[in-house]
């Protein structure tokens, strides 16, 4: 029996996150420009705005008391940031070309590499795809690049507002002018707490969307703006970071176990394991979303690979100190929007699907983008011109083309999909596919969206260690890991169909790292339509059930993971 | 005649049992114990202090020191600790003695160590214990100079019997400063709630998932009520709707440090645990052999709480009887 | 009326906490938050200064530098001023330096009223208050769940281990208040926006005439030895139950406990 999540279409409608200002003039916030994020794409776009603005006294002048400001939904900048990762510097370099690699928020150089293809008992190291060379790249932590990157751009007068959701855009006559943020001290059923603080119209002459991966509000542009005629396709990250007695040397990469192989269960993916200084070590599990198995948990895959003796190796004797979750966006070049400028706005990085699946890489295309923006945003807000000008923003598209990141991400653009047909033709089909430089296929494959593929309950789940709270975890004490403490008298910010067939349920139930949704009652046979139960305070906003047939709204500001350095 | 003098705190016409402990502690370590009693009317409690290991029972009696107000004992015990020299003030932890300590502490330039389960004495020198970071580590505090003021968590001792019997008892002055009489007491504690509430209690009595539906939690009431506890629930539990946000333990609900907990049907995930693990004793009743409540309790029960729960009660209800 | 509100910044919750064993002082190296205990005081006396229509809030804070940005925290909320003393010189101060330094840092603002959170998130230190009034030489209500200000006095209701005890205080005094007596407001967008552009005063030890003697370790009477693991909890004992016959083995087990 299979089911497809797709079926079981949220109960939501992206009309209700579109609005004209509802506040009084008097009572608007108004910004210059206003920028929705505080990663590394919303802070290189505020941090380069705010350069150009320098340079500029007579623009800033026109941009009134705040002429930037950055709205972030988590605790600080970095609180929900979570990466590997491997840094490609390039963006770095051209938004700071004053400042050395010492003076960068990065670790340290990555010097040795390997790759090595996995079974139950076995390591063997392969060649590592040309796509895969990280020399001249560095290790990093992107919650602590967060941080770094949000210092520089107080420094030169950016407003970052934490603890605030953008919840719908502010559209007047087709025009993006600016958001809404969210209300805080609702209760459960949405009624007014005692401390009850609405949300404010936050109006701007140019709007930058850098929300990262299932961006609320750029899913909303994609929608009300017609900008988007391809499928996205998302994979799910779960990370660890442990202390450990022994330095690791060097940056590894697994494929293989535990993922199969079998063509039916599309499990496409694998292990990634970076040295974060001498005594730390971070090490994630990314699986894609168009998986079929229902019983599929990239949690218990990562924590099922701990048990490996070649990973085992590297943490013995240390402890876990960190964890956290987060979807990345997958489909490359054959899932971006037709354009990513719009009246009033333009979307960046992950939330505009940027991401270099092959490589691993998309900060630096966050943050380059981000740049593009800015430059954009500037000729935008000159004397005479205004972003609501047909056209006003075209220039980010344009400049985009002709970035670095679209020659990356159109080169490798037929690798992903090729996955679809299971581990080892794939793995050929992609290689065909990118020693051709991208000519080959000569199409364009297709992606099909991760809720559109059939799950059946599989076996996935009878293999997954038990808990030891030692080397393997389980998802509640991970959650408490995260740092989140969110109030359990919220309202729900996640759009689930509370009865669906079991298979999407089950799908759910193990799908989600943060154990958020529970199946009701007892045990009936697949096929069945059963109850979901939703605990929305566990969340950490990973982005997975909006792949996976739910959607992901904005969350109370403040609330969700406090990551430190993920 | 330096030693250790301790604050005895009376409610009702009686010294707190955490006094007593305390004076027992004291009492234990070199040199002699000295009490003090700060009330009005209070002077009849003065003989029963010599059986907890007092040797001396300094009496302040006045008018003055009837309403259980923190300044002017601060008032009294600075010039008592200024006269005698003691090396070392302790306190039981209270809402009163806190405060009293706290003055003291300035009053008096004196270290104050506060949150210690336990005190003893390295190489002659007053080492203090205190748990801290969720009771993951105990840090061992010491006084450079000056008396040495130490608050105990309560609970840290049990009263005994093991002195000699016969205490000195000497009335003291009760000098005043003009601050210390501008507060006044216009109303003496009462009771707002019919039982105690779940940060108060001594006794908490925890239902989770495992009761099954929320008409169970009358099992558990019953079981508080012949114990003299409190009820309190589990997250999943008060997001299901079966009992009062204000009864929840946990990371995002209260934090309790009651003598017995006891767990029923609570599985005991991390967020659950943090909340109650500096209960004395745990005890948890549920039907899974694996539940992870199980690796920090005192006593696990694997078995039914509906068949145990009930039963409990009524052998509770006996012995409180007889 | 001017209210002082005493505030203390803690490393963030989230944070795994840790004591560095080279100082065996909490490691603060992390990011700081404001003690969520003081966000009560906080919004009692916006609650204060807004019922009574006029007057001002200043908070203050004894902490490093940074600490600024969580006391922009309580300036987002409302509070008009924020006086921060930061002093290399005041690290690791103990509950003795501690309330040396904030008090001098109280009597030159001469508040009419001083209002105190009811415990340290981090240190669960719950007796500032006691040394403070001390010091400056006012009348004390502390664990108040409740307060009132009329005929130049503070009323509030004392929450005891016995109860309730209804407390009348001349003002200025200081007032501790428990978290039971309000729900902090979330600080409005307004708020966050407008709080880097009010007035954020930095004090050394100096400014307040404080001696660096009388503060940091030196200024302290209290010292950490030692850091040790807590006694493992007893071996759990273990009863299979069978049809509810463990009733009578728990409440032996209790009676063994003197817990029943």
């Amino acid at each position: 029996m299979t089911a497809r999540p797709a079926d079981f279409a949220p109960p939501f409608d992206a009309v209700q996150f579109v609005t004209e200002p509802t506040d009084p003039p008097d009572e608007r916030i108004e910004v210059g420009a206003l920028v929705v994020g505080a990663g590394p794409g919303g802070l290189a776009a505020a941090i380069r705005l705010g350069q150009l603005l320098e340079q500029t006294p007579e623009l800033r002048e026109r941009l009134g008391e705040i002429p930037i400001a950055v709205l972030e939904k988590g605790k600080a900048p970095g609180a929900h940031l979570l990466s590997g990762a491997v840094v490609n510097p390039r963006a770095f370099r051209q938004l700071f070309p004053d400042l050395v690699a010492a003076d960068l928020p990065l670790i340290a150089p990555v010097e040795h590499e390997g790759v090595y293809f996995l079974t139950r008992r076995h390591a063997q190291r392969i060649p590592a795809p040309p796509t895969m060379w990280n020399h001249g790249n560095y290790v990093a932590s992107l919650g602590e690049m967060g941080r770094w990157l949000a210092e520089r751009a107080e420094e030169l007068g950016v407003m970052i507002v934490p603890e605030t959701a953008a919840e719908k855009l502010l559209v007047t006559g087709g025009r993006l002018v600016g958001v809404r943020t969210g209300d805080k001290g609702r209760g459960k059923h949405g009624e007014k707490l005692a401390n009850y603080e609405p949300g404010s119209d936050v109006t701007a002459r140019v709007t930058i969307l850098a929300e990262g991966t299932q961006g609320h509000l750029s899913g909303i542009a994609l929608q009300k703006f017609g900008l988007a005629s391809r499928p996205q396709v998302w994979a799910l990250g779960v990370k660890e970071v442990w202390e450990v007695p022994r330095p690791l040397y060097r940056v590894i990469h697994t494929m293989g176990w535990p993922l199969r192989g079998a063509r039916r269960y599309r499990e496409f993916g694998g292990s990634f394991i970076y040295p974060l200084g001498e005594s730390r070590v971070a090490i994630g599990m990314v699986v894609g979303l168009d998986y079929t198995d229902a019983t599929l948990s990239v949690h218990d895959l990562l924590q099922e690979l701990k048990g490996h003796s070649f990973v085992r190796a590297i943490l013995e004797g240390g402890k876990r100190i960190a964890w956290g979750a987060k979807t990345i966006p997958e489909g490359g070049f054959l899932s971006l929007p037709d354009s990513l400028s719009f009246s009033g706005g333009m979307i960046v990085g992950d939330g505009a699907g940027l991401v270099n699946v092959p490589a691993l890489k998309g900060i630096h295309y966050a943050m380059r983008s981000g740049m593009l923006a800015a430059e954009t945003a500037l000729d935008a807000i000159r004397p005479g011109q205004t972003a609501w000008t047909p056209g006003a923003l075209a220039g980010y598209d344009q400049a985009l083309r002709q970035s670095y990141i679209w020659k990356d991400l159109e080169r490798v653009r037929n690798m992903r999909p090729a996955f679809q047909h299971g581990f080892f033709r794939g793995a050929v089909l992609a290689g065909a596919a990118m020693n051709s430089l991208g000519r080959f296929p000569p199409r364009d494959l297709k992606l099909e969206p991760d809720a559109s593929v059939p799950v059946f309950i599989g076996d996935r789940a009878a293999t997954y260690p038990a808990p030891d709270g030692q080397l393997f975890f389980d998802k509640l004490s991970s959650v408490y890991l995260s740092g989140n403490k969110t109030r359990d008298d919220a309202p729900s910010h996640i759009a689930v169909r509370r009865q669906v067939r079991r298979e999407v349920a089950e799908t759910w139930v193990h799908m989600c790292p943060a154990q958020v949704y529970e199946i009701a009652g007892d045990a009936s046979p697949a096929g069945n339509v059963v109850e979901v139960e939703v605990t929305a305070s566990n969340c950490v906003q990973c982005g997975a059930i909006s792949a996976k047939g739910g959607r992901l709204l904005a969350a109370e500001g403040g609330s969700g993971p406090e990551y430190q350095s993920m | 005649m330096p030693g250790t003098l301790v604050f005895v705190e009376d409610h009702e016409g009686e010294a707190t049992k955490g006094s007593l402990g305390v004076l027992g502690k004291a009492a234990s370590l070199d040199g002699e114990a000295a009490a003090v009693l700060c009330g009005s009317g209070i002077a009849s409690i003065a003989d029963s202090l010599g059986a907890h290991g007092a040797s001396t029972v300094y009496v302040a009696d006045d008018a003055a020191l009837e309403s259980p107000l923190p300044q002017p004992r601060v008032d009294v015990l600075a010039k008592l600790v200024q006269e005698q020299g003691f090396d070392a003030v302790f306190f039981a932890s209270s809402v009163l003695s806190a405060d009293v300590a706290a003055g003291l502490s300035a009053r008096l330039d004196a270290g104050l160590n506060w949150d210690l389960t336990d005190v003893e004495l390295q190489e002659g020198r007053l080492v203090g214990k205190r748990p801290a970071l969720q009771d993951s580590v105990v840090v061992d505090v010491g006084w450079t100079e000056g008396p040495a003021l130490a608050l105990f968590r309560t609970g840290s001792f049990e009263p005994g019997e093991g002195g000699a019997g016969n205490a000195a008892v000497e009335t003291i002055d009760v000098p005043l400063e003009d601050f210390s009489t501008k507060t006044a007491m216009v109303e003496r504690a009462h009771e707002e709630k019919s039982g105690p509430s779940i940060e108060d209690a001594d006794v908490i009595v925890a239902g989770g998932r495992g009761l099954g539906e929320p008409e169970r939690f009358s099992l558990l009431e019953d079981l508080a009520k012949a114990l003299g506890g409190a009820v309190a629930a589990t997250r999943a539990v008060v997001d299901a709707g079966w009992y009062p946000y204000a009864t929840q333990v946990g990371q995002t609900g209260r934090t309790v440090s009651p003598k017995l907990y006891l767990a029923c049907g609570i599985s005991g995930a991390i967020q659950h645990k943090v909340g109650m693990q500096s209960a004395g004793t745990i005890v948890a009743i549920n039907k899974d052999p694996n539940a992870p409540i199980f690796e920090y309790s005192d006593l696990a029960v694997v078995g039914d709480l509906n068949e145990i729960v009930p039963k409990l009660t009524e052998l509770v209800r006996q012995r409180r009887q007889s | 009326m001017k209210i002082a509100v005493c505030v203390k910044e803690v490393p963030d919750a989230a944070a795994a906490r840790r004591i560095d064993p080279q100082t065996k002082r909490l490691d603060r190296s992390g990011d700081g938050v404001l003690n969520e205990f003081d966000t009560h005081a906080l919004e009692e006396a916006l609650r204060v200064k807004e019922g009574s229509g006029e007057g001002e809030v200043v908070v203050l804070c004894l902490a490093p530098e940074r600490a600024m940005n969580s006391l922009r925290k309580a300036l987002a909320m409302g509070a008009d001023r924020a006086v921060l003393v930061a002093d290399d010189a005041a690290a690791g101060s103990d509950l003795v330096a501690t309330a040396k330094i904030l008090a001098k840092a109280i009597e030159r603002e001469s508040p009419d009223l001083i209002l105190v959170g009811q415990q340290g998130g981090d240190s669960d230190g719950a007796v500032l208050w006691g040394s403070l009034a001390e010091r400056l030489r006012l009348p004390l209500v502390s664990q108040a769940a409740s307060l009132e200000l009329s005929d130049g006095k503070a009323r509030s209701k004392r929450q005891t281990e016995f109860g309730y005890d209804v407390l009348e205080a001349q003002l200025p005094c200081v007032v501790a208040v428990s978290d039971a007596i309000n729900e902090p407001r979330y600080p409005s967008l307004k708020g966050i926006m407008g709080a880097k552009k009010k007035p954020q005063e930095m004090l050394s030890l100096a400014d307040l005439g404080v001696d660096v003697a009388e503060a940091g370790e030196a200024g302290s009477r209290t010292e950490v030895l030692a850091l040790t693991d807590p006694p493992a909890r007893g071996d759990t004992q273990r009863i299979e139950d069978e049809g509810g016959d463990s009733a009578e083995k728990i409440v032996a087990y209790l009676a063994e406990q003197k817990l029943v």
